[in-house]
């Protein structure tokens, strides 16, 4: 590697110039007899490495800890996976529903929707559902909550009448002969006496896995399938056998949907275990009382049987959505397509609005207060620039929450500035100056707190600039504004772009001080961000409106580094 | 901050020498609440004497309430649960159930039998919202006003303060619309079974936030529980709200010219919840605690040291006087008959629906 290097110097620097004398006549060759081009590609390529291999550690550590975790949490805008992962088959069967259709999904549609929803509250996954659609439609919450409890009872209906035949059909061995493989039982069984003789830590070596009995899947398909989801709930959730404990209704609502829909002679030439009550059963089932999924949804909680609620759950369905950032622009995704929000609920395009022109209002002020500041500090002498800076960086060390609140005793109407003004006559006691809670105060206190970050690049920049300029100008005859404006200033504009960006980067994303002297006028976007993060829980709109000021803040400084150009930006000598 | 005393004590007697019981149970546990007084009263009622039956437990407690059900979930989706008991109000509480980061328990075995031998679930009650929340406290929302600044009618009912004519000055509410809606329909007539009807309807939210336009020009928005406190204290305001606890300490402790209007006070509650997610050790430590801190006695013995409720129907008549001040606290209680002639119990179920709309409508409103 070094050798390659070595040879590589000398070209490295210049490489455009031997590119036309190698198109002229043949290739040129390097001293070690190869082709130029290739020794000096190698050379490069090997440079590249070695500078890529030196700031490894460093991009690795950037990645892993900040962009990962900037990317991840951006991606939540878009995300959506938690309605089909919860209602999987619900959302297989609403493909083919129309939102916008003035009818309710179909009898398939609410079948599905037993089965998902038996499982997801089963594992305590249904009520998260509910807050995710809450987002989208108010009442969702509830009637999730609320249905979890009932979607248990829908099956009682049946399983009453089957145990009235025969009581087997509520008792767990039966339901384990007649599903479970002989094999599994066995292992289980095993299982459990090493466990109860403490031979085996069960939280080291799980139950055996389940398996159906080979057959039963083609004779009761979906008892089958209901009755794996069981075990394997068992499996995961309790840690457990599935043979010793009854199986969940939803077993016996498919059982009733299987014998239904059964082979009378199928059933007949069963000759396993439960053959006898399976017979039974088939010959009974046409007699039961029933009822369809659907009628039960909507007997349990008629908002089932709302149409409103189900084009939310329609239109949410996609494992991706546009749904949180058309919220974020003050627009909303419903059944018919994408439609201006309602005009008492838009907030965010004012809000955006808002933080920008007040982030340009601070860096402005401090501009106007920090210029002058690191003039003097970059012009008097050693000694008193000295005790001046550490006036300025002075603030730097004290806690953020006590200066904003130092500004809360200043600016309140019964606070210090108003009993001056009242004390001098100023004002009258009962006009006392409103100076707190409102745009005005943000922008006193964020001005206080960002000032350091506009002197300190200000002064790094003007203590470069010579004096000697200055003077030649006036000797030229310059009269000192025209010296100032036409020789110094023009040298302290770059101090001024880095002190902008820096400012207005930091107010554009602040959000303590705005919350505390802010009022309802002068809070910032970065409120609302952190009210979804921290209250509602709607991620991914926090994260859909982090992702659009991330995008407004990078758009400002292309527009700055076209307008000004980022050259001119400097933060020292 | 760590309690020092029980972490040499923990320190100096290894494992083997702890009872049999606590062998199965971890050593170390965090306890996340809201610092301030309110903590303070459960480590003196809870902790401290919990501490002296196990020495070798080490407490470490942690503030961080107002963001537990944020960090909770993130926790959960890191993988690693660092907190082992959080105190939260009830309806982040109901929300962590809903989202499953807290886990389930059963009261009769989790909890203790009140003193006077009702069953656990018959002595916490209705307070029993969700079946994941464990009630401790009962506090209320309510009004405080400066005793100088209402001239000699001082107000004794909630619609003082939308009446700027008798009672000029600022006021300050919470920046939510929790609680100031039900205020605002009550105080435009409505009747206050029918509030929560009233507040489904989109004209009737309208209706809430017309009531709150009357006074919007007059009113500061906290969001911090300590802001009204500080806003009375220095005469900011004429009346606002802001939790009953908050309003007892500038009153008793701090003595200022406040005095407390508990008119429709919204009562609401405090309690705690397990994380989903821990080893066996770290819960069979927990569970051993609730069941000495959420006892009838213990209960009783926070509020000694706030003006809290007991969540406890058993606990009632065992609340005693303050620590340090020595008054009775009884009267202080947002439960006390005298001052909860005229409550409002905060309605979870609504609020979960309703809250990510309302709030849209609500800040929209704010900020225009």
């Amino acid at each position: 590697m070094a050798d390659a290097t070595d040879t590589g110097t000398g070209p490295v620097a210049h490489p455009g110039r031997q590119a036309p004398d190698a198109a002229a006549g043949g290739p040129v060759l390097a001293a070690d007899g190869r082709p130029l081009k290739a020794s000096l590609k190698r050379a490069l390529r090997a440079q590249k490495m070695r500078a890529l291999l030196l700031v490894a550690p460093l991009l690795l550590f950037i990645m892993l800890t900040f962009i990962a975790p900037i990317v991840d949490m951006l991606f939540r805008s878009v995300e959506n996976q938690i309605v089909a992962e919860t209602l999987p088959r619900t959302v297989a069967e609403l493909q083919d529903w129309d939102p916008t259709s003035p009818t309710l999904p179909d009898d398939a549609t609410y079948d599905a929707l037993y089965v998902d929803l038996f499982i997801a509250a089963e594992y305590k996954m249904h009520t998260r559902l509910g807050s995710r659609l809450n987002y989208e439609q108010t009442g969702m919450s509830s009637m999730f909550r609320q249905i979890g409890r009932d979607v248990d009872d829908f099956g009682d209906l049946y399983l009453d009448q089957f145990e009235d035949l025969d009581p087997r059909w509520d008792e767990a061995e039966p339901w384990a002969a007649l599903m479970a493989h002989p094999e599994y039982l066995a292992a289980a069984s095993d299982w459990r006496a090493q466990r109860d003789s403490d031979a085996i830590d069960p939280r080291t070596t799980p139950p055996p896995a389940f398996r159906l009995v080979p057959g039963i899947n083609d004779l009761l398909p979906g008892t089958a399938r209901a009755y794996a989801q069981y075990a394997a709930y068992m499996h995961v959730e309790e840690e457990e056998t599935a043979d010793e404990d009854e199986p969940w209704t939803l077993v016996h609502t498919m059982l009733y949907n299987d014998l239904m829909a059964a082979d009378a002679a199928a059933i007949a030439a069963y000759d396993g275990p439960m053959a006898d009550a399976l017979v039974t059963a088939k010959d009974a089932v046409a007699g039961f009382e029933t009822m369809t999924r659907k009628a039960q949804f909507i007997d349990a909680d008629e908002d089932w049987g709302n149409l409103e609620k189900w084009a939310t759950i329609a239109v949410y369905s996609p494992e991706y959505t546009p749904g949180y950032f058309l919220t974020a622009v003050d627009m909303q995704l419903g059944a018919d397509g994408i439609t201006r929000q309602d005009e008492d609920k838009r907030i965010y395009a004012l809000l955006f609005q808002r933080t920008i022109f007040m982030s340009m209002m601070i860096t402005i002020s401090c501009i106007l207060l920090g210029y002058p500041v690191a003039w003097l500090l970059a012009n008097l002498p050693m000694r008193s620039a000295n005790l001046l800076m550490i006036l300025v960086l002075l603030p730097f060390w004290t806690s953020l929450l006590v200066r904003t609140s130092a500004w809360k005793v200043m600016l309140q109407q019964q606070g210090v500035i108003n009993d001056v003004l009242v004390w001098l006559g100023l004002v009258s006691d009962s006009d006392r100056l409103i100076m707190i809670n409102n745009q005005f105060g943000t922008i006193v206190a964020m001005t206080h707190i960002l000032l350091p970050f506009m002197i300190l690049p200000l002064y790094s920049v003007m203590q470069t600039i010579q004096p000697t300029y200055l003077r030649a100008a006036k000797s030229l005859g310059a009269t000192n504004w025209t010296a100032f404006w036409r020789v110094y200033f023009p040298q302290s504009v770059p101090g001024i772009g880095a002190g902008s960006i820096l400012v207005f980067i930091l107010s554009i994303g602040y959000y303590i001080t705005p919350e505390i002297v802010g009022g309802t006028s002068g809070t910032f976007i970065s409120n609302r961000i952190a009210y979804h993060i921290s209250s509602s829980l709607n991620w991914g709109l926090a994260a859909a409106l982090g992702t659009i000021l991330l995008a407004a803040v990078l758009i400002l400084y292309w527009a700055y580094d076209r307008i000004v150009g980022i050259d001119n930006v400097k933060l020292g000598g | 901050m760590k309690n020092t005393s029980a972490f040499l004590a923990s320190t100096a007697l290894a494992v083997a020498f702890s009872p049999a019981m606590a062998q199965e149970m971890s050593n170390e546990m965090t306890i996340v609440s809201w610092g301030g007084a309110y903590e303070r009263s459960q480590q003196e009622a809870y902790s401290i004497p919990y501490n002296a039956m196990y020495p070798e437990l080490t407490i470490t407690w942690d503030q961080s309430s107002n963001e537990a059900v944020a960090k909770l979930r993130a926790m959960n989706e890191a993988g690693n649960i660092t907190w082992d008991l959080v105190d939260v109000v009830a309806a982040d509480g109901i929300r962590l159930c809903d989202e499953g980061l807290v886990i389930e328990y059963d009261p009769e075995e989790l909890l203790a039998e009140g003193d006077d031998g009702s069953s656990a679930e018959d002595d916490f009650g209705d307070l029993i919202v969700s079946d994941c929340f464990i009630p401790q406290i009962v506090y209320s929302t309510t009004f405080g006003y400066r005793t100088d600044m209402v001239g000699d009618t001082p107000p004794t009912e909630v619609c003082a303060v939308f009446d700027l004519e008798a009672y000029p000055g600022k006021r300050a509410l919470e920046k939510r619309p929790i609680n100031n809606m039900e205020w605002a329909l009550y105080c435009d007539g409505v009747a206050k079974d029918d509030i929560y009807d009233v507040l489904e309807t989109s004209e009737g939210q309208d209706r809430a936030l017309a009531k709150l336009d009357t006074i919007k020009d007059q009113v500061i928005w906290w969001s911090a529980g300590a802001d009204t406190p500080q806003l009375l204290a220095d005469g900011e305001v004429v009346m606002g709200s802001t939790y009953n606890g908050r309003l007892f300490s500038v009153i008793e402790e701090q003595d200022q010219p406040v005095a407390m209007l508990w008119d429709m006070q919204v009562f609401d509650m405090d309690g705690w919840v397990i994380p989903a997610g821990l080893s066996d050790e770290k819960l069979a430590r927990v569970k051993d605690f609730v069941f000495f801190a959420t006892d009838t006695q213990r209960l009783a013995d926070q509020a000694k040291w706030i003006s809290y409720g007991p969540a406890r129907n058993s606990s009632a008549p065992l609340v005693s006087t303050h620590a340090d001040l020595g008054i009775d606290m009884a009267p202080h209680m947002p439960t006390d008959p005298a001052n909860a002639a005229n409550t409002l119990l905060y309605n979870y179920e609504f609020w979960a629906d309703y809250r990510d709309d309302i709030d849209a409508k609500f800040q929209s409103w704010l900020v225009q």
